[in-house]
Parts: structure tokens; C-alpha cells; sequence
């Protein structure tokens, strides 16, 4: 749906130059919600706005469905754009009209009948649960209303993708949470591609299927959600997940292991299935060894449980191993890591 | 002391002159002005019809006309205006050198109300897909009007000043009251009442602005 092939966006203002977003490559399918996240100025508000042309590639293509969007003349790419929505942090609605006006904008560009106009506005309002504010100003409204005559705004002109600019981070975690299901919705009722820019873990959490890491204008990772939580690998990535998913011994814990010769720390993921089966009791007692719990955790992430258990082992190194390919088999992936490793993610 | 040589029907004409010479100027002020504005905003470095040697030839055009003092304007162009007019003196030849001093200050103050704007809005058209015109005219204007208006508040009380010196050209009006009758004639009554009926009449007008101003805004 959208492709970005080795695209590069440098701004040059007054002789200095800055590359926002260097070779990035990035596909998103139809359906997808995809989630770009980042710090400040990692280059992932360019990076959304290089989708819809509101910039312009210095390198690189910008494909939407299927087309390079440089192959199109003014006229074409206005309208290209009406099939891509666009919400932003600061909603930008017209502070002169009403609610109900500022749905009808882009059907109003489009030419539209009044009674067409009206019906959708209606039908988008409903949608949004906004039927009773269609005759209020936007300065009657709260953050999280405003988001929603956004939202009803973008969708206006039936596009296929739409487009959310940190579509959250001005809002209560509990206005997040609402807009968040209410685009979980669109993506599912309209079958509406979306793709999230945001800096905050927990909106990646909540709806999105794909995600991309982005760090001084590269992505320094990306893939299905669950496996880029399950097992991060950038520092960055570890980081963002250690702000919605705790997956390190606590301090206290790990000042008091006892590092016994041929005792070995192991980290177990449990995804889906393997969370919620007693897989971990049925080793314990079928090997002969020793294991101490350090650390345990469950999270949900796209409906699906993921489970993280740092235990520690020791015994007959060879029992160990087959307790290790038991786990493997039940579909728990294992990781040795060394005791000191924990320092390093705790600090 | 308290006596006037001046009738009310001088004073009642001295006010139709300034409501005449300020209506029409405004008037076509801004129709010249407001487009200027428009321009000026679009054009320049960013604008949504970038362009600039448009801007370039604009923006010092603006400037060169309002550095001159609106007393110096009037001699200066007096060729000009007797061409327009036919002829150098009386109301209407007051007019077009005020045309000539309030539409660039038009322009100048609405640029300025339409970079009031937010650019997000700007943004929110553009990503809409809309034309150079619809931006224009269904996003930059509906978000200015209010400045817009009190804008226009402020060219009007400019405009009123500025017929004061329209006597140089025996254009009357209140200003030209106040000076050959109340002060070349040490009449003070005359001087007093011009001065109230000015106060009266700017106030009046700021008021209307203002309340207007709120009215369309509504935030």
C-alpha cells in the first residue's frame, strides 16, 4: 500500500544542511497499522510527511498503491491526496467553523452536493460519536472531541490510507485510549490502512500489527510488533520497551544472585500459547536440577500473551540442555545471558 | 469666548466630507489593499504560490509608499492626481492620494492578520489536496476574518487622521474645520467641537470593529 524505496530528505537552510531522513526502506501492506516510533527529532515527522508529498524526496521513491507519487503532475497529486487522511498532534481544525463545516471541507473541495455533503457529515459524526456537537466551534470541544472531528474530517473523502501525526501525544492517557480503539475500528470496519507516528511505546502497544524504530533519521529496526517486543535488539528499541514492558531483574534481585559455578542464567520468552501453559511446572519436574525465578512477566500485545521468565539454573549441565531443548519444543525461545548483562540494562 | 462664527450646517457638511473621503478610500483601498495583502502572503519564501521576484518587486513597493508622510504624498502626486480627477483641488482630489496612502497600509496589515494563521491549518489543506485558491479561500480567509476586520478598524482610524491634511487641497472635511476656522480664526469652540466630534467618531468606529471582530471569531 505504501512503499518507500531508499528515500533521503535533506533541508538546506541558510548553507546548513540537514539530512531528516536518510535511505529509508519501508512497506507497509494493505490493512496494516504501522507504527513508526522515535525520540524528538528522529526524523519520523518528515518521514510522514514525505508519504503524502507534503514533502518532497530529495532521493529515493514514495510509492502508494503501487504508483510513485514523483511520477505526478499538481493536479494528479491533489488527487492522490484525497486518498491518503492526515490527523495531527494539534488537530488543525478551522477555529471559524463549526464541527459540522469543518467535516464537510474536504467533500466541500471535492465539489460535492449539499445534500451528499450533509449525509456523510451525518453518517461521519455518528461514526466518530460526535452526532450532538455538529453545531458547536472547536473551542467548545476537548482535546479528545477535537481528535475525533479530526478523525471524521480525514476519513471524509473515503481514503485508503490515513495518515496520524502523533494523533495522541497532546491528549489524557484516557483520550489516548479512546482514539486508539476508535482507530483499531477504522482499520477494521473500513479496512482503512493506518500508519502511527508517535514517540510513546504504549500507543505501539495498543493497536499497531508492524512497527519501525527510527533513531537520527534511519530505522534501526523494524517487524511485527510482537516479535520487535519480544526481542529487541537496537538499545533504542530496548529502551522503548523497557517503558511499557518491564523485561530486567529488579536491582534488588540481581545484587543478591549467587553466581555458583555451573549455575547459568537463562531468559525465556513465552509467546501465545506457550504463556499459558504450565510449561515451566512440567520441566521442574522432570529434570533433575535446580531452578530459581528470578524475574517473571506477562504482557499482551496484539491479542496475543507474551511471557518473559528469567530463571536460573544449576546442576548436570547435560539435564540442563535437555530441559532447555523440553522448553525449545513447547515453543518457548531461550537466551543464555550472563549475569552482568543485567547491570548494563539496568543502569 | 463661547462664541462661533460657524453654523451647524457647516459642521453637519464638514462631516460628510470626512465620512465621504474616509468611505471611499476605504473602499477602494481595499480593493486594491486586500488583494496586495493576499499576494504578499502567498508569494513569499514558503507561501502556498511561492514566488520571488513577485515578492520581491511587491514587498519594497509597500514600503517605499508608506515611508512617506501622508502630507508629502498629497503634494507629491498632485500631476498624477489631477490626471485621474482632472483637477488638483476639493474633495475628490483629496481622495486619490488617499487611496494611494491607505492601500498599501491595507495590504501590509491584512498580511499580517493572514500570517496570523496557523500553519497547521495550512498544513491540513494542503495535505486535503486543495488548490492554491481554495487554500486561499476556504482556509487563509475564514481563519483571518476577524483579525481582518479589526485590521481594517485600524486603516479606517488611519484613514480619518489623514483627511485632517486633506485641507492642504481644499478637500474640507472635520480636520479642515478645525484648522482655518478654529485655529487660523482663534475660534475655540470650533477647535473643541472638531475635537470631540474626532473622538466621537474613532471611538465609535473602534467599537464597531471590535464588537464585530468578536462576533465572527466566536473563540
Amino acid at each position: 500500500m505504501i512503499e518507500l524505496k531508499q528515500v533521503s530528505k535533506t533541508f538546506t537552510r541558510k548553507g546548513i544542511t540537514i539530512d531528516a531522513v536518510k535511505g529509508i526502506d519501508l512497506k507497509v501492506d494493505k490493512g496494516d497499522i504501522f507504527g513508526v516510533i522515535g525520540y524528538s527529532g528522529a526524523g519520523k515527522s518528515t518521514l510522514i510527511r514525505l508519504v503524502n508529498y507534503l514533502e518532497r524526496p530529495t532521493e529515493g521513491q514514495v510509492l502508494v498503491a503501487g504508483r510513485d507519487l514523483g511520477t505526478y503532475n499538481d493536479k494528479e497529486l491533489r488527487a492522490a491526496k484525497k486518498n491518503i487522511g492526515m490527523i495531527f498532534q494539534h488537530f488543525n481544525l478551522l477555529e471559524s467553523k463549526k464541527v459540522f463545516e469543518n467535516v464537510a471541507i474536504p467533500l466541500v473541495l471535492l465539489k460535492k452536493n449539499k445534500n451528499e455533503i450533509r449525509k456523510r457529515v451525518l453518517e461521519l459524526l455518528e461514526f466518530v460519536g460526535l452526532s450532538d456537537k455538529a453545531g458547536s466551534y472547536p473551542s467548545e470541544l476537548s482535546g479528545g472531541q477535537k481528535q475525533r472531528v479530526g478523525i471524521a474530517r480525514a476519513l471524509a473523502s473515503n481514503p485508503s490510507i490515513l495518515l496520524c501525526d502523533e494523533a495522541t501525544s497532546a491528549l489524557d492517557p484516557q483520550t489516548t485510549h479512546s482514539i486508539l480503539q476508535l482507530l483499531k475500528k477504522i482499520n477494521a470496519e473500513y479496512n482503512i490502512t493506518v500508519m502511527i507516528i508517535t514517540h510513546e511505546m504504549s500507543v505501539i502497544q495498543e493497536i499497531c500489527n508492524k512497527v519501525a524504530v527510527m533513531e537520527a533519521g534511519r530505522i534501526i529496526e523494524q517487524g511485527s510488533v510482537l516479535d520487535v517486543f519480544g526481542s529487541p535488539k537496537h538499545k533504542t528499541t530496548q529502551n522503548f520497551v523497557k517503558t511499557v514492558i518491564q523485561n530486567s531483574i529488579t536491582p534488588s534481585v540481581q545484587k543478591s544472585i549467587k553466581t555458583e559455578p555451573g549455575s547459568v542464567l537463562y531468559k525465556l520468552n513465552f509467546v501465545g500459547e506457550s504463556a499459558s501453559e504450565p510449561i515451566l511446572f512440567e520441566m521442574i519436574r522432570s529434570f533433575d536440577m535446580k531452578v530459581n525465578i528470578l524475574f517473571a512477566n506477562t504482557t499482551e500485545i496484539q491479542e496475543t500473551t507474551l511471557g518473559t521468565v528469567i530463571i536460573q539454573c544449576s546442576g548436570d549441565t547435560a539435564e540442563i540442555n535437555n530441559a532447555l531443548s523440553f522448553l525449545k519444543r513447547h515453543g518457548v525461545s531461550v537466551e543464555e545471558v550472563e549475569s552482568n548483562v543485567f547491570d548494563h540494562i539496568n543502569r | 469666548m463661547f462664541s462661533t462664527t460657524l453654523t451647524g450646517d457647516q459642521f453637519l457638511q464638514a462631516i460628510i466630507e470626512t465620512i465621504q473621503m474616509v468611505g471611499v478610500s476605504l473602499f477602494v483601498g481595499s480593493l486594491i489593499g486586500i488583494p496586495f495583502g493576499i499576494l504578499l502572503v502567498i508569494t513569499r519564501p514558503g507561501g502556498v504560490l511561492e514566488n520571488k521576484a513577485l515578492y520581491a518587486i511587491l514587498n519594497p513597493i509597500i514600503n517605499i509608499i508608506r515611508s512617506l508622510p501622508f502630507i508629502i504624498l498629497l503634494v507629491a502626486i498632485v500631476p498624477f492626481t489631477r490626471f485621474i480627477v482632472h483637477t488638483s483641488i476639493g474633495t475628490s482630489a483629496a481622495i486619490v492620494p488617499l487611496i494611494i496612502y491607505i492601500a498599501p497600509y491595507i495590504g501590509r496589515l491584512v498580511e499580517n492578520s493572514l500570517l496570523e494563521v496557523n500553519p497547521g491549518i495550512l498544513e491540513a489543506a494542503e495535505a486535503m489536496g486543495a488548490t492554491p485558491f481554495q487554500v486561499i479561500w476556504y482556509f487563509l480567509l475564514p481563519e483571518a476574518v476577524g483579525s481582518l476586520i479589526l485590521s481594517l478598524t485600524t486603516a479606517t482610524i488611519g484613514l480619518i487622521g489623514a483627511t485632517a491634511m486633506a485641507g492642504t487641497v481644499g478637500g474640507g472635511g472635520v480636520g479642515d474645520l478645525a484648522i482655518v476656522y478654529g485655529y487660523q480664526r482663534f475660534d475655540t469652540v470650533v477647535v473643541v467641537a472638531t475635537v470631540v466630534i474626532l473622538i466621537i467618531l474613532v471611538q465609535g468606529i473602534q467599537s464597531l470593529g471590535n464588537t464585530l471582530a468578536r462576533k465572527i471569531r466566536r473563540y
